[in-house]
């Protein structure tokens, strides 16, 4: 195995595989009901961090902004802060700002945990929303840096938290919950990793869950916070949880939530890979029978049966097919060990991020590929295509932002993850557990077949 | 809770109810979530379809993720300006200076893409760190003999529109620096109009057909060496007069040429601008020509359209756009098919265009500068408008309330000017108002 990182040389990132940070707290902060985030910034940070939202997951987006001019970048941001705090909680009314820094405020040096605790030592006794606060300076990390952040932060708020009546009776049932963050998922996963849980008779706190926020119902009129989100009643609970299960290997070793929730209240973090295949949601539903003391119900063992049955049916199609995975690098990591477990070759795995963890995974875990593969971090869009012309990949898997290179190899592209604009339908897209890798599956074997069938010279009907 | 925010109030008119004295060309109240963008965009929008035009995003990664390929700005040649570039800059970069990256990374993509002309686009924090981003090009431009223009964007620096005005500063110093042999009398420069669809090479085709050489079109499918000799053309015919007017008036002042404002929206408007060109030229062939052309055009187009007035009569409209100058022409266009304009708005509108829109209004119509989602939606309900007309932004909160929707954006893409546009405009407006699927929705209160 080849493992690249783009040393640090001072040229330009081309066609970029990554977002800025406070794209990924602003989702995070979608999924806390009753919240709006405000960016601490130029307009334009959240407007374009919307829009690039509402391509992919279709639904209304409404994120504020502290909009500095000219002079706040002189004089600092407080003023626009504070502003904008009073506008969004007289406009939104909502249960908790998020506030997330941008590359703006945080290069002219804002102290914004100093601004907001002046900010809330004057409102004094009159009541205000719940306000946390993530520092996501855009030049540091990717969107997923700004993702864990925001996370973290609120697990730390809310566990810090004197707990309300509500949340006490919750506690006394904590014993039977867990702690799930889920990491950089779909509205459909989300929803299915819940159902999992509650099929194993347990309760759940999910940092983040925008499953219903960004995939909901039509209107009757305008709701300035879309329904759904995690409670924070709930939140409140996270320190009472003694489990707490987090997805994605980047975080091994991180300061992530889970650690805190670890070393501050002794709870058991399960670190693991996003369910993607048998392997990775084998794990995961280990982890549940141990948490729960119960057996896996019957029907997940159904689904892993007829995942294991569609592997043998279509194991023919895929093997020693090559495949280019690029995206955020939890996922990348993932769907590359899927790929290995049904006969495929993950030639190139590629993401934006510094990917310390990826590599290292890589390294144990592809070892009787040798040279087959090719890990890539701080990768951009142009690596991606020289890498790929020169592998010949069958098939590339990734988000929307892989088409041109789909187009000009002639290849087709499995569309995972996030962004997904050129398609229909990417928030019900299922990547996790037997079910949503089964949907995965089908879709890539297809993939390949559409392929065999439309070259082939006679047009075969039955593939 | 605050429908309106207090600092917004004198941003929303009620044509009939109160006496006009509309506020606006403000920044956005901070908190307010406004649909505008910032500085950064409007240059980065009006520039993008240069095609063969390096565009280099100078700071961290996000501005250029998110404007990567997001318009539908089409080119006849080179796809270089499709491509997003960075200087990617990292917390080293923040401390120590993004100069020498800057200066790398230019000649790097320079020495690899072989581009006309680079854009350098300075974002929020450049300044700060204290790049000197003008010596760099200025430098890069020595050594590599190409021009390499600063686009000073910084996001917080104004509005949209000041970055409007930052690209037209950068234009301009393309302007005049080459010959400008063999152009005709009869010529023009087609500004403000960015081939959405292919619409440069719809309006470019109108002049050809009437006698009018094109010199340059700026931006739409735009070439560095067309821009370079630009200042040759006999007139400058703007359209989307908000971002190209001040390119406009630097080359009146400079090389005396004059302008004029049309708008090619509509069928009304467009022949009203062919034929307006066609008369600065004084040339009875070419008002013959341009006569004939609008008698065919109209000829085979409106009774296309018109079929549609049966439908379309008395259905209500939200128009929310970027320039109110493109509202005008909507209004237009909508009333021809028996459409009326309910509640109409624009991110970067000046007094002139809120009294004008008010004129063209009828009693009742909600005006709103620089509004934001929660407005749009309260107004587009209590008005019970049947389809909202807007940029991708409101299209998620028009379907979430049960409206129709057209998108007319830079992200669109069907050609929406001219006759043919026309045709394919009302088309738009009729599949998405005329679906059957609206009855299902809960403002239709049709919950099971």
């Amino acid at each position: 195995m080849n493992v690249i990182n783009k040393a640090q040389t001072n040229t330009a990132t081309k066609n970029p595989c990554k977002l800025c940070s406070p794209f990924g707290a602003s989702l995070v902060f979608k999924g806390i009901r009753g919240t709006i985030p405000i960016l601490h910034g130029s307009q334009g940070c959240s407007t374009y961090i919307r829009r690039y939202f509402i391509s992919h997951f279709r639904e209304p987006v409404d994120i504020a902004s502290s909009n500095f001019v000219e002079e706040t970048s002189i004089f600092g941001g407080e003023k626009n802060l504070c502003e904008a705090l009073e506008n969004v909680n007289k406009q939104y009314n909502p249960e908790v700002i998020g506030v997330a820094t941008t590359c703006l405020s945080e290069t002219i040096g804002d102290d914004v945990p100093l601004f907001l605790n002046d900010f809330l030592k004057k409102k004094g006794a009159e009541p205000f929303p719940d306000i946390i606060f993530v520092s996501t300076p855009s030049y540091s990390g990717t969107h997923m840096d700004g993702f864990h952040a925001a996370v973290r932060s609120i697990v730390e708020y809310y566990s810090r938290s004197r707990q309300t009546e509500s949340s006490a009776s919750l506690i006394s049932q904590a014993g039977k919950s867990v702690a799930v963050f889920p990491n950089f998922v779909s509205p459909e996963d989300i929803r299915h990793l819940k159902q999992i849980i509650l099929d194993f008779g347990m309760k759940f706190v999910f940092v983040p869950d925008y499953s219903d926020t960004l995939d909901g119902a039509t209107w009757d009129k305008y709701k300035k916070i879309p329904e759904g989100g995690t409670p924070k009643d709930d939140l409140l609970v996270l320190q009472k949880i003694s489990s707490v299960i987090e997805f994605g290997d980047s975080l091994d070793g991180k300061d992530s939530a889970g650690k805190f929730l670890g070393s501050e209240f002794g709870s058991k973090r399960y670190g693991l890979g996003l369910p993607v295949g048998i392997d990775l949601t084998d794990n995961f539903l280990n982890s549940l029978e141990i948490i729960s003391g119960r057996k896996t119900p019957d029907k997940y063992i159904a689904q892993r049966g007829r995942l294991v049955d569609a592997y043998c049916d279509a194991h023919k199609y895929l093997f020693g097919k090559k495949a280019v995975v690029f995206g955020e690098e939890d996922m990348v990591m993932s769907i590359a060990r899927f790929l290995c477990e049904i006969g495929m070759i993950p030639v190139l795995c590629a993401s934006g991020a510094k990917g310390d963890k990826m590599r290292e995974i890589s390294q144990q875990l592809f070892l009787e590929y040798k040279n087959e593969i090719i890990v890539r971090t701080k990768a951009d869009f142009v690596d991606i295509e020289e890498e790929s012309e020169v592998l010949n990949p069958d098939l590339l898997i990734g988000n929307s932002k892989g088409y041109s290179l789909s187009r000009k190899l002639g290849i087709p592209l499995v569309r995972v993850g996030f962004p997904i604009h050129d398609r229909f339908g990417a928030s019900r897209i299922s990547h996790l557990c037997y079910k949503g890798t089964q949907e995965l599956f089908d879709r890539i074997v297809n993939a390949v077949i559409a392929k065999k069938q439309s070259e082939s010279v006679a047009g075969y009907t039955y593939m | 809770m605050a429908e309106i925010l207090t600092q917004r109030e004198k941003q929303i008119f009620r044509k009939g109810t109160e006496c006009f004295d509309m506020s606006c060309e403000k920044k956005s109240a901070a908190g307010s979530v406004s649909q505008r963008a910032c500085v950064f965009c409007g240059s980065r929008v009006v520039l993008y379809p240069i095609v063969d035009a390096l565009h280099l995003v100078h700071g961290p990664i996000g501005c250029a993720s998110y404007t990567w390929d997001i318009r539908g700005a089409l080119s006849s040649g080179r796809q270089l300006y499709r491509m997003s570039f960075s200087t990617d800059l990292q917390e080293e970069d923040v401390v120590f200076g993004g100069e020498k990256k800057l200066y790398r990374s230019l000649i790097e993509l320079i020495d690899r893409y072989k581009p006309k002309s680079a854009f350098v686009y300075a974002t929020c924090i450049v300044g700060i760190i204290g790049d000197d981003v003008d010596a760099v090009c200025e430098r890069v431009s020595k050594e590599k003999g190409i021009p390499v223009l600063p686009v000073h964007s910084e996001g917080f620096k104004g509005t949209k529109k000041d970055g409007y005005k930052a690209a037209c500063v950068a234009l301009f110093k393309l302007v005049g620096t080459a010959g400008i042999g063999g152009i005709e009398k009869n010529s023009i420069n087609i500004l403000g109009d960015f081939n959405i669809a292919g619409e440069t090479w719809m309006i470019r085709d109108y002049y050809n057909r009437m006698g009018v050489e094109v010199v340059s079109t700026i931006t739409g499918d735009g070439r560095t060496d067309d821009i370079c000799r630009s200042h040759g053309a006999s007139l400058n015919v703007v359209q989307c007069s908000g971002s190209m007017l001040y390119l406009a008036k630097m080359m009146k002042e400079k090389y005396d040429i004059p302008f004029m404002r049309v708008s090619y929206f509509g069928v009304e408007d467009t022949s009203e601008a062919l034929l307006k060109v066609a008369e600065f030229f004084k040339d009875t062939g070419i008002i013959a020509k341009t006569k004939e052309l609008i008698r065919e055009e109209t000829e085979i187009y409106l009774p296309e359209i018109l079929k549609y007035r049966d439908k379309l009569r008395g259905k209500k409209a939200t128009v929310y756009v970027g320039g109110a100058f493109k509202a005008f022409s909507l209004i237009k266009a909508l009333d021809m098919v028996g459409m009326s304009v309910s509640v109409v708005g624009s991110q970067t509108g000046n007094q002139d265009d809120y009294a004008r829109l008010r004129e063209m209004c009828d009693e009742g119509t909600i005006i709103l500068d620089d509004s934001n989602p929660v407005e749009l939606a309260n107004f587009s309900l209590e008005k019970k408008v049947d389809i909202f007309i807007g940029g991708v932004k409101e299209r998620p909160m028009a379907y979430k309330l049960g409206i129709g929707f057209c998108d007319h954006n830079h992200q669109r893409k069907e050609a929406l000017t001219g006759y043919k546009g026309m045709l394919n405009f009302i088309k738009e407006v009729h599949s998405s108002l005329m679906s059957p699927v609206w009855r299902f929705t809960s403002r239709n209160g049709n919950a099971l």
